[in-house]
């Protein structure tokens, strides 16, 4: 019978409830109070007075929760089906990142010249946020008519999100045992053989490191380029409460964003941890 | 008949910090057809880079070798090298290991063909049930199997054997030298094997190339293994001349490998009490 460790279960939910107790004890709430001329008053109360506590953010946001694939309206939505047009373009940007960045990846990796001349400007352009990038991207695609948009924001992801993919497969090229090369080498291969047979089976498992932190950032991208393109999604759900000044919404996308982007560096991880355990 | 090996004035130089090191000075062999050499000395004499200017992974800085009359430039798998680490792919399996050289030397032959012969090499190593295990699988001991039978399966002109077991345990690297010895006695490929194991050379060669030590090792004695083949360890055990020859190799590695570069010998002088014993004593620096 396998042991169940009611810490791993346990734990997590106290941590749980304290932040809810938290999250209520910062809140705001509203108090009506009756005033002596017979009229009603309302009173907001709490060190965050704007702040929705957790009771009042389900009760507000059921609707999006209990049936989150309706389509009431276009921006009035269930949240999950909110969240599956941001999967979409995220993992359309997130394909782009990993096509583009694994041949980089390789060409630093192999070439120590090509290495040199590239790796400044890629050790540059690394740290850029992804709201510096958006507008050059709709720069970039102006003239793209009715798809500029949805490249401005390919764009945006891809560039953000390819760098972990870049630099994790050029150290995976650079930590090739030279034994394995060796091999190789006295049996002759030919380049593509190499490549194909040895260097990349034997760099897969960075490549896997790369790629689980590239969908991490393509994941955080999304709801800067949704509040900037209007493009409909999670992001952009977000930022239209907040506008309308709804933010009891506002808590129910952190969570949201927050459990996908877990749920898709677990499923990561353990493809990741498939390959290491090739090697 | 020519020689089916012939290294010529070999030297190896490598750039240090505090100038140029020459390793190797002047190395002389040639290996007849059919022929098990093996060259013994201490760590760090150049053995281990002789063979692997042979293998065509290291340039030789003056001096050439000629392979069954050809010039050797670079590697090729003419030469069937068995690394001291297995040196196995891990993502392939066993067969998938040998197939990969196989595949490169008989790519005339049907794929078919090709698997019959990495499974033929395999099986005679022993390997016959783990076929389509991956390294990871395998005992240390069995992934050098692996590593034979990859050399073997190439039907190179010449096998290069570099510390083949120098990473096993004594049990392992008896049964490993005699799976070695079994086949080579099938396929009598010209070998030159590195080691500095005295028991190894001796089980194994024909002629064992005592190294002085280094820098700018040379060839310092020969030592011609007479016993006839195919061999038994029990037999050579019962034999007295066994261990004539094997003092003769202890008192060169302790003493004549340093006298004859004008050194001292180090460590317990002259000829320690050799043992009559079937242990392998590592001669190691």
């Amino acid at each position: 019978m396998k042991k169940i460790h009611w810490d791993a279960v346990l734990m997590p939910l106290v941590g749980i409830a304290l932040t809810l107790l938290a999250w209520q004890m910062i809140s705001g709430r509203i108090v009506t109070r009756s005033l002596a001329d017979g009229t009603v008053e309302e009173v907001k109360l709490g060190w965050v007075q704007d702040l929705p506590g957790p009771v009042q953010t389900w009760e507000k946001t059921r609707k999006y929760v209990v049936e989150p694939f309706a389509k009431r309206e276009e921006l009035d939505q269930g949240i999950l089906r909110f969240t599956w047009y941001s999967l979409v373009i995220v993992a359309k940007g997130y394909a782009i990142a990993l096509i583009l960045g694994t041949p980089l990846g390789f060409l630093l990796g192999l070439s120590s010249t090509f290495s040199k001349m590239f790796d400044p400007i890629i050790q540059v352009l690394r740290p850029v946020s992804p709201l510096a990038w958006m507008p050059l991207g709709v720069v970039l695609f102006a003239n793209a008519g009715k798809s500029a948009n949805e490249l401005a924001a390919l764009f945006t992801i891809a560039v953000c999100a390819m760098w972990p993919t870049v630099l994790n497969t050029a150290v995976g090229v650079r930590a090739i045992p030279q034994d394995y090369l060796n091999v190789a080498r006295v049996l002759k291969l030919s380049r593509t053989q190499t490549l194909l047979k040895i260097m990349i089976p034997a760099t897969l498992p960075y490549m896997f490191t790369g790629y689980r932190l590239s969908l991490g950032i393509a994941w955080l991208v999304i709801v800067a380029v949704e509040m900037l393109t209007g493009r409909i999604g999670i992001g952009n759900f977000l930022w239209n409460e907040y506008n309308n000044g709804l933010y009891t919404s506002i808590v129910l996308c952190i969570v949201t964003i927050g459990l996908v982007g877990f749920a898709l560096d677990r499923a990561m991880s353990l493809l990741e941890r498939r390959f290491k355990s090739i090697l | 008949m020519a020689d089916h090996v012939e290294i010529s004035h070999l030297s190896k130089v490598f750039p240090t910090p505090k100038g140029p090191l020459r390793v190797v000075k002047d190395f002389n062999l040639r290996i007849r057809q059919g022929e098990f050499v093996t060259l013994i000395g201490h760590s760090g004499c150049g053995k281990s880079t002789v063979l692997s200017i042979l293998a065509g992974l290291s340039e030789a800085s003056a001096g050439g070798i000629v392979l069954a009359g050809r010039e050797l430039t670079g590697p090729g798998p003419d030469r069937g090298v068995v690394f001291q680490s297995p040196n196995l792919l891990p993502w392939m399996t066993a067969l998938e290991n040998v197939m990969l050289g196989v595949d490169q030397v008989f790519y005339t032959a049907s794929r078919e063909e090709r698997r019959q012969i990495a499974e033929y090499y395999l099986t005679v190593v022993g390997l016959g049930e783990a076929l389509h295990q991956r390294p990871s699988e395998l005992s240390q001991g069995m992934r050098q199997r692996v590593g034979i039978a990859r050399a073997f399966a190439l039907s190179p002109k010449m096998l290069l054997l570099d510390e083949p077991f120098g990473m096993l345990d004594s049990l392992t690297r008896f049964e490993l030298q005699q799976v070695l010895l079994d086949l080579w006695n099938r396929t009598r490929l010209t070998a030159l094997m590195v080691t500095h194991d005295v028991d190894e050379a001796l089980f194994l060669s024909d002629r064992i190339v005592m190294m002085t030590n280094g820098p700018e090792a040379e060839v310092g004695e020969i030592l011609h293994v007479p016993f006839p083949r195919p061999r038994r360890r029990q037999e050579l055990l019962e034999n007295p001349e066994y261990y004539r020859l094997r003092e003769q190799l202890i008192e060169f590695l302790h003493v004549r490998a340093y006298t004859l570069k004008g050194q001292t010998p180090k460590g317990p002088s002259s000829t320690a009490p050799v043992l009559r014993a079937a242990s392998s004593v590592a001669v190691a620096a």
